[in-house]
C-alpha cells in the first residue's frame, strides 16, 4: 500500500503520536504518571507517615519513641492542659471568623455591586496584593504598630484618648501590658493576615446575586436594610461559609502569629511545634496535628452541604 | 428605592478596609530608615540610609538569602513540570479517579501548613532522612504544583481545541504540536504561575521550620530576628527584599494572565 492518507513516518516522534493517537490512555497515564507518584510518595505518604505517629507513644524516661501501636497519645491529648489549647485555638479561629466577616462584607459588598472599570481594578489589585505578600511582613508590621512604644499608643496619646487603649487593656482574660502582648492583638492581626480570603469568595457570590431580585424586593417596598437582611445576605451565604472555611483552617494551623505577638499561651500549631521541637514528643506532636484535620473535615462536610463549595 | 451610587457610609467602611489592608505594609518601609535601633518607636526620632549599607555588610544575612533563591528556584522548576503535566491531563480528559485527583492537588494548601510541616517531619524521622536542602525542596514543591495548576488549567480551557486538531491535519505529531501551537499559547500562564510559585516558596515559614533542620532561609532568618532581635532596622531592610522578591513577581504574574485575548482560538 503505497497511495495512503497517512503522511510517510518521518522519525520516532511521529510513531510515538500515533501511539499516542491510537490509544489515549497511554498518553493520559505518562501525563498523570509524575504528578501522581510525587503527589501520592511525597504528600500522601507523609499524611500516612503522621497517622502512624500518632499511634505510637513517647517512653517518658529515655525520650526514645516507641515503636508499637497505642492509643496512650491520643489519651495524652485529652488531658485538661491540652484540651485548654484546643479550646482556646477553637475560640479563636471562630473569633477571627467573624471579625473577618464584619470587616470584609463592606469592601466586598462595594466591589460587586458599584465598583465599575478602574475602580474595579483598584479594589481587586488592593485585595490581591495584600493576599499575596509576604505573611511574615505582614506580621512583623504588626508588631511595629502593636509595640507598646507604637504607632497605635502614639495615635491614641495624639488625640488623647490613652484612657481607652488603656481601658481595653485592662479587660480580664484578654487584655494586657501592651495590645503586642494580648490575645486582643492576636486577634487583630490574624483578622487582617486571613482577610482577604474572606473577602475574595465574598465577591464573588455577591456579584451572582440578581440584580432584578434587589429591584423586585425595592419594588415590593423593602427598604434597602431589609432588602440585604432578607434578599442579599442569604444568597451570598455560600460565599460567606467558603470564606470562613480559610479563615478558621488557616488561624487553627498557624503558630506564628500567636508566637510574635500575643501572651505565652498556646495554641495549637504552637504545640505541634514545640512538642517536635523542644519537648522532642513527635507522637504528641502527629496526635495534636490530627485534630485540625478531623475539625476541617467536619467542617468541610458541613459547608459542602451548605452548598458553600458551589460558591467557590 | 434603589440607586446605582452606594451609601456613603458604605464607601468610606469599603475604604477604610482597603487602607486598613494597605498602611501597615507601608510602615515596614518607614521603619526600614529609622535612627532608632532598640525600640519602634513612633514617631522614628530621624531618618537615616545606613541600614541598607549595613544589612549588605551582615555576613549572616548572605547564606539564607542564597538558600532562599535556590529553594525556590528548584521548587518552581518542579511546581511547573508537574502542575503542567496534571493540568493538560485534567483538562480535557475524563478519567476514573478525576475529583479526588484535584481534591489530592488542592489539599497541601487547604489544610493549615503545620499539617503539611508535622506530616513530612514524620516521615522523614521514620525513614531516617537527614535535613537537606532537599527536604526543604519536597515540601515547597508540594504546594507548589496547585499554583502553576490552577493557571495552566484555566488556560488549557480558554484554549480552543480545534487548534490543536487542526495542527495534526497539517501533519505536525504531538511534540511538534507541543513546541508549536501549546507552548506558546499556555506560556505566559506557565510563566505568570511559576512566578506565584517562586513568590510563595521564597516566603514561605511555617512548613520550612518543620523540614529544615539546622539551615535557615530568608524568611526564617527573619523570624529568629523577630524572637530575639539584633538590629531592628536592618530587619526592616530584609523585610523589604522579601517584600519586593515577594511583590515584583506577583505583579508580573497580573499583568501576564490580565488579557487573555491573545489565546488562539479563545473566542471559540
Amino acid at each position: 500500500m503505497t497511495a495512503s492518507a497517512i503522511l510517510p513516518d518521518r522519525g520516532p516522534g511521529d510513531r510515538i503520536s500515533a501511539v499516542f493517537w491510537r490509544r489515549p490512555r497511554v498518553l493520559l497515564a505518562l501525563l498523570l504518571a509524575p504528578p501522581l507518584l510525587w503527589l501520592g510518595i511525597v504528600y500522601l505518604g507523609s499524611l500516612a507517615a503522621l497517622l502512624l505517629q500518632s499511634f505510637y507513644s513517647i517512653d517518658e524516661f529515655s525520650g526514645v519513641i516507641k515503636h508499637e501501636f497505642t492509643l496512650k497519645t491520643y489519651g495524652d491529648l485529652l488531658r485538661p492542659s491540652n484540651m485548654d489549647i484546643i479550646i482556646r485555638t477553637l475560640v479563636m479561629s471562630a473569633a477571627v471568623t467573624l471579625a473577618s466577616v464584619v470587616v470584609a462584607l463592606p469592601i466586598a459588598y462595594y466591589a460587586a455591586r458599584y465598583a465599575r472599570g478602574r475602580w474595579k481594578a483598584v479594589f481587586y489589585l488592593g485585595v490581591m496584593l495584600p493576599l499575596w505578600s509576604s505573611y511574615l511582613v505582614k506580621v512583623y508590621a504588626w508588631k511595629l504598630i502593636l509595640a507598646k512604644e507604637g504607632i497605635l499608643t502614639w495615635i491614641a496619646d495624639s488625640l488623647g484618648v490613652s484612657f481607652l487603649l488603656d481601658a481595653l487593656l485592662a479587660l480580664p482574660s484578654i487584655g494586657g501590658s501592651s495590645l503586642s502582648t494580648s490575645f486582643i492583638g492576636t486577634w487583630i492581626v490574624f483578622v487582617y493576615v486571613w482577610l482577604p480570603y474572606m473577602i475574595l469568595p465574598m465577591q464573588a457570590a455577591l456579584e451572582r446575586v440578581p440584580e432584578s431580585m434587589l429591584e423586585a424586593s425595592a419594588d415590593l417596598g423593602a427598604s434597602p436594610g431589609l432588602t440585604f437582611r432578607k434578599v442579599t445576605f442569604p444568597l451570598a451565604l455560600p460565599g460567606i461559609i467558603a470564606g470562613s472555611i480559610f479563615t478558621f483552617s488557616l488561624t487553627m494551623g498557624d503558630y506564628i502569629i500567636p508566637q510574635i505577638i500575643g501572651t505565652s499561651a498556646n495554641f495549637i500549631g504552637m504545640a505541634v511545634y514545640q512538642q517536635q521541637g523542644t519537648a522532642g514528643n513527635i507522637p504528641l506532636a502527629a496526635a495534636f496535628s490530627v485534630v485540625p484535620i478531623v475539625i476541617m473535615l467536619i467542617y468541610l462536610t458541613l459547608a459542602k452541604r451548605a452548598g458553600a463549595f458551589d460558591a467557590l | 428605592m434603589h440607586s446605582d451610587r452606594a451609601p456613603l457610609s458604605l464607601r468610606l467602611s469599603a475604604i477604610a478596609g482597603l487602607l486598613f489592608l494597605h498602611l501597615p505594609i507601608a510602615l515596614i518601609f518607614l521603619y526600614a530608615f529609622t535612627t532608632e535601633e532598640r525600640s519602634f518607636a513612633f514617631p522614628p526620632p530621624g531618618l537615616t540610609t545606613k541600614w541598607f549599607a549595613v544589612a549588605w555588610g551582615r555576613a549572616d544575612i548572605w547564606p539564607p538569602l542564597y538558600l532562599s533563591l535556590k529553594v525556590a528556584a528548584i521548587s518552581t522548576l518542579l511546581a511547573m513540570i508537574l502542575g503542567t503535566l496534571v493540568a493538560a491531563a485534567m483538562a480535557r480528559a475524563r478519567f476514573f479517579g478525576r475529583d479526588q485527583l484535584s481534591l489530592l492537588i488542592i489539599l497541601p494548601i487547604a489544610l493549615p501548613g503545620v499539617i503539611t510541616g508535622m506530616s513530612l517531619r514524620s516521615a522523614f524521622s521514620i525513614m531516617d532522612i537527614p535535613f537537606s536542602t532537599l527536604t526543604i525542596v519536597l515540601g515547597h514543591a508540594t504546594f507548589c504544583i496547585v499554583i502553576v495548576y490552577n493557571n495552566a488549567v484555566a488556560r488549557f480551557r480558554r484554549l480552543s481545541g480545534g487548534v490543536v486538531e487542526a495542527s495534526a491535519d497539517l501533519g505536525a505529531n504531538a511534540f511538534q504540536t507541543f513546541r508549536y501551537i501549546l507552548l506558546p499559547n499556555l506560556g505566559s500562564a506557565l510563566l505568570a504561575g511559576g512566578m506565584l510559585a517562586f513568590a510563595l516558596s521564597f516566603d514561605e515559614v511555617i512548613v520550612t521550620t518543620f523540614t529544615s533542620g539546622q539551615q535557615s532561609t530568608l524568611p526564617i532568618w527573619m523570624l529568629n530576628e523577630l524572637v530575639r532581635p539584633r538590629q531592628r532596622p536592618v530587619t526592616n531592610v530584609v523585610a523589604i527584599v522579601v517584600f519586593c522578591a515577594t511583590f515584583i513577581p506577583i505583579l508580573l504574574a497580573y499583568t501576564l494572565t490580565r488579557g487573555g485575548s491573545d489565546t488562539a482560538g479563545g473566542g471559540k
